[in-house]
């Protein structure tokens, strides 16, 4: 067995940490971009695209997120891809994500008044001028405070790319606790670092909030 | 101020309904140029919905509506855009831009639609602010104005556009009852500029003065329509006796 100082197993544990918040970031911006892209399908007010947004944001949303890793993982097989961890975990947490998102951001849309519609219709501007010029800059300032919220369940949803073999945070600890049999020390630290990435977070949707309450 | 006979506004046999319930039961108007209408009439009489079927906001099942010459296709982006440069609105509610400020709520469609450049579209901006008395407004948002400052910015945006015909839906109603005059003085003098108006009012004293021609409806019709000597001195109907008598309780 090999001996393991306390900060060897902090030390590795920060390294995986990158991939944890590297895997963060490409669920967020993946889902962020296929999110904006759903809402503009489901904003379009045509039948079949809401049909089409709505049935994809149920289906993420109602089957769970680990289910979904190794439908990605095992699936992408099936169609001839050859899928590592990385791209499998990452297609499963973008489509996760941007189900989640579409979601909310429809609803900040939805929060803005019909008159502002109205108004801009009125005023000649084309639907996508109304989007960019008139409704998204509104909806926006709704959508901050609950999207970097999301951006925690993401962060820890990450936890679940542990079970196909991606080696990040929560797969690393696992590692190293069958290495050092203290399983209770090494996942102390692993929670610990995953506090430390979305206390942070949490705490600045928490003031965006308050700011933008200040504002309007 | 004399009235041309070419119709800037002309509704043929219009119907519209929601569901099984009709709310116009065919319509016909002809508006000419220059010409200020007030339609008055109880509350679900369909005088705001056919105000909204002017600029398509709203969609009728059948009949036909020009402006301009122009017919409303409510299937073709590109004719909408066309007649909604022609046809000005103005809301109950205000419906200013609350992240813009005063200046920009009124250069943002002539920019965008009508592709005037950043000074023009200011120099305009400024002179249409001075017009509604808020030259000093500019740099403000809406939020910063009073309600019947934020109608005025209102006007000012629509007539931005140099729409042929204004549509004005109850432009006073959220207003407190001081700040009604100063809005009803701004359009009395586009009224009196030759703008043609189109206006949903309560303001039955205001619609007798400024007004070539009230329309009554009820039950979604044109129950009466005539001059305000007319329609307020000498009402025909029952209907309109009624509607009448009924204000001045």
């Amino acid at each position: 067995m090999v001996d393991f100082s306390l900060w060897d197993i902090v030390r590795n544990l920060l390294l995986a940490g990158r991939w944890t918040v590297s895997l963060s970031l490409i669920a967020f911006i993946g889902g962020g971009v296929v999110g904006l892209l759903l809402l503009m399908l489901r904003l379009s007010k045509r039948r079949s695209a809401e049909i089409f947004v709505g049935g994809y944001v149920q289906l993420f949303q109602g089957v769970p997120l680990l289910v979904q890793l190794f439908l990605a993982y095992y699936g992408l097989g099936l169609f001839g891809i050859n899928a590592s961890a990385w791209v499998a975990a990452g297609v499963g947490l973008t489509l996760y994500t941007s189900a989640f998102l579409t979601e909310i951001w429809r609803g900040c849309v939805a929060a803005i008044p019909r008159g502002q519609w109205e108004a801009s219709q009125s005023l000649a501007l084309s639907f996508g001028e109304q989007l960019r010029y008139v409704i998204l800059p509104q909806a926006v300032r709704i959508a901050i405070p609950p999207t970097v919220g999301f951006l925690v369940q993401v962060i820890k949803g990450t936890a679940l790319a542990s079970v196909i073999g991606f080696m990040e945070l929560t797969k690393v600890g696992k590692t190293i606790a069958n290495a050092t049999l203290n399983p209770f020390l090494v996942f102390t630290c692993v929670a610990l670092m995953y506090f430390l990435l979305c206390y942070p977070v949490s705490r600045y949707a928490k003031s965006l909030e308050r700011k933008l309450h200040v504002a309007h | 101020m004399s009235p041309t006979d070419s119709p800037v506004v002309e509704i043929t046999a219009l119907r519209k309904s929601y569901g099984a319930n009709e709310v116009l039961k065919g319509i016909d108007l002809r508006v000419r140029s220059g010409e200020v209408i007030a339609i008055i009439g109880k509350s679900g009489s369909g005088k705001s919905t056919l105000l909204r079927c002017i600029n398509g906001l709203e969609v009728f099942q059948s009949g036909s509506l020009t402006v301009d010459g122009k017919p409303l296709l409510h299937d073709n982006p590109a004719a909408m855009r066309e007649l909604r440069q022609h046809v000005g609105m103005i809301f109950q509610s205000f419906n200013l831009f609350p992240h813009l400020t005063v200046g920009q709520n009124i250069m943002l469609a002539p920019k965008l639609v009508k592709k005037k450049v950043g000074a023009a579209a200011e120099v305009q901006a400024r002179k249409l602010l001075e017009r509604v008395g808020l030259a000093e407004k500019f740099c403000a948002f809406a939020d910063q104005l009073s309600g019947g400052q934020q109608q005025r910015v209102a006007i000012a945006r629509a007539l931005a556009m140099e729409p042929a015909v204004l549509l004005c839906d109850e432009i006073t109603s959220a207003l407190d009852p001081e700040l009604v005059g100063e809005v009803l003085r701004v359009v009395e003098s586009l009224a009196e500029e030759g703008m043609t108006l189109l206006m949903v009012t309560h303001e039955m004293s205001f619609a007798r003065k400024v007004s070539d021609r009230v329309i009554f409806m009820h039950q979604g019709r044109v129950h009466e329509i005539g001059t305000p000597a007319e329609l307020f001195g000498n009402p025909q109907t029952a209907e309109l006796k009624q509607f009448l008598s009924s204000l001045h309780d």
